[in-house]
């Protein structure tokens, strides 16, 4: 077993390298970091001076073997942008990211789980039509005008949340709703398809059969089997949530690591693009890893082989 | 970074949400809350090149001189009295009694310091421009100092009226940009007292101010947090969280405007548009644009004041001149070219197109007037591709000499003289798309001269032969919409600046 993880995360360390290599490449394409740094009122002057500061001038190949041997020995460098060290500037923005992470991917599986499974006991009644319902609108509407609604009724009208930062715990409402409703429609239909399989096996009936409570056979027997899919399925939505926090942390104005990303790639801060591109990948590495274990917990025929 | 650091910062983040407060608005806790719509990289003068980092500039440093938004004229800061010694020398009487916010008392070795610092190429400061055409400064006496040029350069005193911070020379030789960057200190109106770099910034009156003419600031404090998205500014505004909103785009401020609570003011802005064009042939030495008659066909083809009623609108103007009408030497009496497409085509088949031509049309901003100009070059039958992409890119390309076409923006660093915009792009550099010999001998002479009406003589020459050969197109300028709260009273100025000491409550 210990052989097999550390075989896993060999290759999870590879593909987090391989991913950082070839972004560092695209991200060059973008134009010339120089010119991004120095901005848009720059003189040529001022951008020699930047290229000469920076190394811009070095083969491509050189520049990121420079990097990967800082990251080696744990120096992610210093931001181009701020001139702060990485390190410092990534982790003091990840714990926004990370908590607005988990409490979105909470709020999907408390809504869209209790969702799914009423949704399969009734099939094709009201309530799988209002799931679908949700569902569909979830999937229709783009998050960022979603949350400039939620902004408009409750914050400017109701007055009941902020609209934007980060202080508060009531700052974290809306995000997370925004983002959470976001991850909603996949796992609300994957429990739903999951359950209505599960409820028609023939150790379900069996289990009615024995004279089991119906919240025994459906908690007990249906769920635990149907959610096994679910789990990977928040896991790799958790994958997705610290990416796609960049738009939701852009309209709630929460300095995260989402948005620090996303401003880094216009600012062509590549050392803060190479450390967040190997620590998204890095999560989503791990996260898909707990998830085979959590599975296996579940299932014990998956821990065969 | 430690997974321990990451379970830390998480931590804390949830932790903290249980006791921090969200800033207050207001006149009543005398605080005025704003907005940035980036993340500014440093407070630190010399190593940021955003606007944000030019308004903290004003607010928290001083200059030697200031440049008086209203007259346009030069007035002493934190020098009484300077005089040209020659056209190389300044000599500066400096102000006495002045005070950093750290106490430390400003005087000659603070600007030999400084002087020295920036020009040091080693230190890599970032505007370099800003500061390459000075070559040292000595002391003359603790209150006299002296600025030694590396060259005549006339517009020496709108730099050190700008851009040009004073910094407390011990202090700065301690902790450096870094220090200056998360504690900075400087002599002006108003001192930052908190500070999370990108994030958020509290400024507050310094009460030790000397009576200069910046004058005291009325408002006890500023709190500006980053908002990136302007919908959410305006949500914010909405709330009473933000007092004041600047760059609002152009719809949004008109039904602003129609509120009766809120008041917006538009102001003109240095920034102003233009086409460039290959005359010079770098991109295609046989292609279309190295003709004159095309060049002129295109200045005719576009309907340049129905674009700035339907699109750019407030308070910016149609200009023939490549430079902001509100710098020094920007002569406005220029030949002109009407919006006349029968007169384009004609052009056009003079040269030799008369079913037009194909061409690449490059643009980085301002999408939707892009795209109205490519509607009306289609109606004179120049078909484009439009080529949209990042400014970095396109700049990349345009130095390469492979642009044809362009539609570009340019702000001058909002240095109210002609040399910070036609001197950046028609001196035989990458980026000179036209390569006049005339031109660029012009430029030289007229940046070599203190004469202000030499300068302003050859400028004009150098004008009007640009709009005479068609190489730019000028469009028009830009403009800013500034949008003030119920309570807030402020009347913007025409460079851009936002001054925040200057605000004050109804």
């Amino acid at each position: 077993m210990f052989l097999f993880i550390l075989k896993r995360l060999v290759l999870a360390i590879c593909v987090a390298l391989t991913v950082s290599a070839i972004s560092f490449g695209l991200l060059y394409m973008a134009g010339d970091p120089a010119v991004a740094i120095a901005g848009e009122n720059a003189s040529q002057q001022d951008v020699d001076a930047i290229t000469a500061r920076y190394g811009f001038d070095r083969p491509l190949l050189v520049q990121y073997g420079a990097w990967l041997g800082g990251a080696l020995s744990g120096d992610l460098g210093r931001s181009w942008y701020f001139d702060l060290p990485v390190a410092d500037l990534v982790s003091d923005r990840l714990g926004v990211t990370m908590l607005l992470g988990v409490l979105a991917i909470s709020f999907a599986l408390l809504l869209a789980i209790p969702m799914g499974v009423a949704a399969a006991m009734r099939p094709n009644s009201l309530i799988d039509r209002a799931a679908l319902f949700i569902s569909v609108v979830g999937q229709a509407i783009p998050s960022f005008w979603f949350g400039l609604i939620l902004i408009v009724v409750f914050s400017i009208n109701l007055g009941l949340v902020p609209a934007s930062g980060s202080t508060t715990w009531k700052h974290f409402i809306l995000p997370t709703v925004v983002l959470g409703y976001y991850a909603t429609p996949a796992i609300m239909r994957l429990t739903r398809a999951g359950m209505l399989e599960v409820l028609s096996a023939d150790y379900i009936r069996t289990a009615r059969a024995k004279g089991l409570s119906g919240r025994k056979v459906l908690f007990k027997h249906a769920l635990r089997n149907a959610i096994i899919p679910v789990i990977s399925l928040a896991a790799v939505q958790m994958g997705f949530m610290l990416g796609g926090s960049i738009v939701v942390e852009s309209i709630f104005a929460l300095h995260g690591a989402g948005f620090l990303a996303w401003e880094s790639i216009g600012r062509n801060d590549l050392p803060v693009m190479q450390a967040l591109i190997l620590i998204f990948s890095l999560f989503y590495i791990l996260f898909t890893f707990f998830a085979d274990v959590l599975n296996a917990w579940m299932d014990p025929r998956l821990r065969v082989g | 970074m430690k997974p321990s650091a990451l379970l830390l910062s998480t931590a804390l983040t949830a932790l903290s949400l249980g006791t921090a407060t969200t800033a207050l608005a207001d006149k009543a806790s005398d605080t005025l809350n704003l907005a940035f719509s980036k993340e500014l990289e440093t407070v630190d003068v010399y190593f940021n090149t955003a606007r944000e980092g030019l308004l903290m500039d004003h607010a928290v440093w001083d200059g030697l001189l200031y440049r008086n938004p209203e007259t346009g004229e030069y007035e002493g800061n934190l020098a009484t009295e300077w005089t040209w010694i020659d056209d190389v020398t300044m000599e500066f009487k400096l102000r006495q009694g002045v005070k950093f916010h750290n106490g430390e008392p400003f005087t000659a070795d603070d600007v030999v310091y400084t002087v020295g610092f920036v020009t040091n190429p080693e230190n890599g400061v970032k505007n370099t421009a800003t500061v390459g055409w000075m070559d040292h400064a000595e002391k003359i006496d603790d209150y006299t100092v002296r600025i030694i040029l590396k060259a005549p350069f006339p517009a020496a005193e709108e730099y050190l009226a700008g851009p040009l911070a004073m910094y407390p020379d011990e202090y700065y030789a301690e902790v450096g940009p870094t220090g200056m960057g998360m504690k900075p200190v400087g002599t002006g109106p108003m001192k930052i007292t908190e500070l999370e770099p990108g994030k958020h910034y509290t400024l507050e009156r310094n009460d030790d101010y000397f009576d200069g003419p910046k004058g005291h600031s009325a408002i006890a404090k500023v709190d500006i947090r980053t908002i990136p998205d302007v919908n959410t500014q305006i949500a914010e505004f909405f709330n009473g969280t933000l007092d004041f909103l600047w760059n609002v785009p152009a719809d949004q401020a008109e039904k602003l405007g129609q509120m009766d609570a809120y008041t917006v003011v538009n102001a003109p802005a240095m920034r102003i548009g233009y086409l460039t064009m290959d005359a010079a042939g770098r991109a295609d030495p046989e292609g279309p644009m190295t003709k004159e008659k095309v060049r002129q066909a295109i200045y005719h083809a576009i309907d340049r004041q129905t674009i700035l009623d339907a699109l750019v609108k407030g308070s910016s103007k149609v200009i023939d001149s490549a430079c902001a009408p509100v710098q020094f030497a920007c002569a406005q009496d220029l030949p002109t070219y009407d919006y006349d497409p029968e007169k384009a085509k004609a052009l056009l088949a003079e040269a030799g197109y008369p079913d037009g031509f194909t061409i690449d049309f490059y643009a980085y901003r301002d999408r939707p007037y892009a795209e109205a100009m490519m509607g009306y070059l289609e109606a004179v039958g120049i078909k484009t591709n439009l080529v949209y992409m990042q400014y970095s890119a396109l700049r990349e390309k345009r130095m390469k000499g492979e642009v044809p076409l362009s539609f570009l923006t340019w702000g001058s660093n909002s240095v109210a003289d002609a040399s910070a915009s036609t001197g950046e792009f028609f001196t035989g550099s990458d980026r000179d798309d036209a390569q006049d010999p005339e031109i660029i001998k012009w430029i030289g002479e007229a940046d070599s001269t203190t004469d202000r009406e030499k300068r302003k003589a050859l400028y004009k020459q150098v004008l009007t032969k640009i709009v005479d050969e068609a190489y730019w197109v000028p469009l028009f300028t830009y403009n800013v919409n500034y949008v003030l709260g119920p309570d807030v009273a402020y009347t913007p100025t025409d460079d851009e600046i936002v001054r925040f000491y200057a605000f004050d409550w109804k």
